[in-house]
């Protein structure tokens, strides 16, 4: 790890809210997409001439498109009451990472170009002109928002900033600026099918490894197959599961629990990935088109259910949007939706979290553990922005922040949750999320992480923590490079299903179980 | 019949015609803007029952904002309660005979106008005391402040220092309202609160008080957490999906 080139923030034992300090992350700026990468997702590859008739005219269209934006751009009355819930602003203390003064950059065009107020008395109501300093603000700070909806749950009229946020963005991505990182992340899980740019052949090698692998450790066959048309399930997981620590550990762990059912499952060459990057920048063309891989690999190979491996906004975009943009849900009436849907069983919610999968096989009594495998760790659980603010598991409200720790509890003997206000559907985000996962943006990710860091350093200085359970792939991703800043080892991060994986006892074949003895001889 | 009466007719037929007018388009925009995902903040309710009783909470106790700040939530309520019961006061200036119900809510309505402006006056406090807050404080913002404060203040001032020819006022109003101007009282004072209050509707659908009808349709406080059971689709992406299918079947 390089030195940092910035101050990281001291713990403290407690979340302050620090004092209005401009400016204070004026600086951040992730790298700027290049031409190819914007013109493969469907956008100019360099600022556009007349930029800014046609950046106004963009937000009219989606002002047009989107009830959620035409409503928050008109309802804020500015009482301050989100001031003080981002991980950005208390990390930086920089007042542009405050909620509302996010969506200010854009709503003061919005009241200079569409209200009338705005229009005749601009500086009145706040109305600012789109100049080329104030589309740089947008850039800098549409990128230090990472879409964890976090604010949305405290503005009195449910004013969600990652509206905004993607509007922003899908503005900029309309004039020719764009983000490298997510947008060329985009072209390759349109050009190659996941996230990663991992062609089939890698794909099926790895697979092959990660068999071998389980075999030599447990002397069980878990099989992880690729392509099998007839399989019941199809599972959509990030690409970082089948090749980044500590996420394959959690592919791992949802091999042993198919195997342990005894349910017939594949993964997709074509649907390799289960991350949608179109949501992070707005664009619900880019994120119908990924989406439709999962469709598409679900008609070939004949499945009757779609599970989801664990990815936050990936979550979020197969729970919430999957079913409007793909039709991979229930109750469609349509004939698009009725294709797919009249294949898929309906006595299975789809899609399915990986985690509502295994906490239904628990409950059924199919599975066995032996809790003590995982007494060597001391637990406790984040809670995903995405899962926790912009979807859910199970039948019933608040499911997914049951069901994934009563999955931990099933496993392992030791769990403590962090303290309130820092979980549930207060959760704060790991600080990397909503395309803010790059190296060029790591100082925002550090302090970002700050609230997230100060609620695991109080359990793991209380209760002896020392395992930080998650079920995304960017947390995975964010915490493994952050958390040695602040002090933690790497080690301590991983999956929820790393730790189904450790506990679960799986009947080793008499014919193996004869092979390894001899061979312990 | 004399210049003043006349005008201050005119005043608040004007007022009443953008007030209504604005809203209505407004609205109009609202309802018929699609909102293409369903994005409810959740944990959401699942059923449309579990949405109505959501956003009763919303309205009536403010939810999220006392989950997020007691300060704020403590002087917006005071403020909004207050205001209720005042404006539910002034309807016996609107109504002969007076409802029932005004009446039973008139010693409460009277008092309220000192918890109004009490819970202005800390709303404004806070755009000055905490920094946040002052930060993101528009001139409009310390303006409408100024405006509601300066309503009350006059209607307390009524009341409570110098009455005005109340009776005479109702007179006037009653007549307002089927065209049959009856004499204003050429009061100082009232004039002031009058034309504070024209001033305030006429802003409403042009100012941040759109934050009233945006509540209800707010998607992240009004959409069923249902997803996976129901296809939820706008027009323009169904429009979107038909094109989509008719590329890939070329």
């Amino acid at each position: 790890m390089a030195a940092a080139k910035f101050e990281v923030p001291k713990l403290t034992g407690f979340i302050d809210v620090p004092a209005v300090k401009e400016g204070a992350s004026a600086h951040v700026k992730s790298f700027p997409a290049s031409g190819p990468i914007q013109e493969a997702i469907g956008f100019p590859g360099s600022l556009v001439e007349g930029w800014h008739d046609k950046a106004i005219a963009k937000m009219g269209d989606l002002l047009g498109r989107y009830r959620s934006l035409q409503v928050f751009m008109d309802a804020c009355v500015h009482c301050g009451a989100c001031t003080d819930k981002c991980h950005y602003f208390i990390g930086t203390g920089d007042p542009k990472n405050m909620p509302v003064a996010r969506q200010e950059l854009m709503r003061s065009v919005y009241r200079r170009h569409f209200t009338l107020a705005g229009k005749y008395f601009p500086s009145l109501v706040g109305a600012k002109d789109l100049t080329e300093e104030l589309l740089q603000d947008w850039y800098s700070y549409y990128y230090q928002c990472s879409e964890c909806r976090r604010c949305s749950v405290y503005c009195p009229y449910g004013i969600d900033t990652a509206e905004v946020t993607m509007a922003g963005r899908e503005i900029l991505d309309t004039v020719g600026i764009g983000q490298k990182y997510t947008n060329e992340i985009m072209g390759k899980l349109h050009r190659i099918g996941n996230n990663l740019g991992l062609p089939g052949p890698a794909l099926e090698d790895t697979l092959s490894g990660l068999e071998e692998d389980i075999f030599d450790a447990t002397g069980v066959p878990v099989k992880l197959p690729l392509d099998a048309e007839g399989a019941e399930i199809l599972l959509v997981t990030p690409s970082a599961d089948f090749f980044s620590e500590p996420h394959v550990e959690s592919l791992i762990g949802y091999a042993k629990v198919f195997h342990a059912a005894g349910i017939k499952w594949t993964l997709s060459t074509t649907a390799s990935e289960a991350g949608n990057f179109g949501m992070f920048i707005g664009s619900y063309e880019n994120m119908q088109r990924a989406a439709m891989r999962i469709r598409d690999a679900a008609l070939e190979l004949g499945v009757k259910r779609i599970v989801v491996g664990e990815c936050g906004h990936a979550w979020r975009v197969a729970y919430s949007f999957w079913n409007t943009l793909t039709g991979v849900g229930h109750g469609g009436e349509d004939a698009f939706s009725k294709q797919l849907q009249q294949q898929l069983d309906p006595n299975y919610p789809a899609p399915q979290h990986i985690c509502e999968f295994t906490y239904d096989l628990i409950q059924q009594g199919k599975l066995k553990f032996d809790k003590s495998l995982n007494d060597h760790r001391t637990i406790t659980f984040h809670d995903s922005c995405n899962v926790a603010r912009g979807s859910r598991m199970g039948d019933m409200p608040g499911g997914q922040f049951v069901i994934p720790r009563e999955v931990i509890k099933a496993v392992a003997n030791n769990f403590h949750d962090m303290q309130e206000g820092t979980i549930h559907e207060a959760t704060f985000c790991c600080g990397g999320g909503g395309g803010l996962l790059t190296d060029d943006l790591m100082e925002i990710r550090v302090k970002g992480a700050l609230p997230r860091m100060e609620a695991f350093n109080n359990v793991v200085q209380d209760k002896q923590v020392n395992f930080l359970a998650l079920i995304c792939a960017i947390c995975k991703a964010q915490f493994t490079k952050v958390i040695p800043y602040y002090g933690f080892d790497m080690s301590m991060v991983g999956g929820v299903h790393q730790l189904v994986a450790t506990a679960i006892l799986l009947e080793v074949p008499e014919e193996t179980a004869q092979e390894s003895e001899a061979s312990d001889d | 019949m004399s210049l003043l009466t006349v005008l201050f007719a005119c005043m608040f037929y004007a007022a009443t015609a953008l007030l209504v007018v604005g809203l209505f388009f407004k609205i109009r925009t609202y309802a018929r803007t699609p909102a293409p995902l369903k994005i409810p903040t959740t944990p959401a309710p699942t059923t449309k029952t579990g949405v109505v009783l959501r956003m009763t909470r919303e309205v009536t106790m403010f939810e999220s904002l006392f989950k997020s700040n007691k300060w704020i939530w403590l002087f917006g309520y005071m403020f909004h309660v207050a205001l209720l019961l005042v404006v539910v006061r002034h309807l016996r200036y609107f109504t002969e005979p007076v409802w029932f119900w005004v009446d039973l809510a008139q010693p409460f309505g009277l008092y309220a106008g000192f918890a109004m402006v009490a819970g202005l006056g800390g709303l404004w406090a806070r755009r000055f005391l905490v920094d946040r807050v002052r930060y993101i404080s528009t001139p409009s913002d310390h303006l409408m402040l100024a405006l509601l404060i300066a309503i009350g203040l006059t209607g307390l001032g009524m009341k409570f220092v110098a009455h005005t020819d109340i009776i005479a006022v109702k007179q006037f109003m009653l007549g307002l309202m089927v065209f049959d101007l009856q004499p204003l009282p050429a009061d100082p004072v009232l004039l002031v609160h009058l034309t504070l209050v024209a001033l305030l509707m006429t802003i409403f659908p042009i100012s941040k008080l759109l934050h009233a009808p945006g509540i209800f349709f707010s998607p992240t406080r009004n959409q069923t957490d249902d997803p996976r059971d129901r296809r939820h689709i706008s027009q323009w992406a169904a429009k979107l999906e038909s094109g989509a299918q008719s590329n890939s079947d070329a």
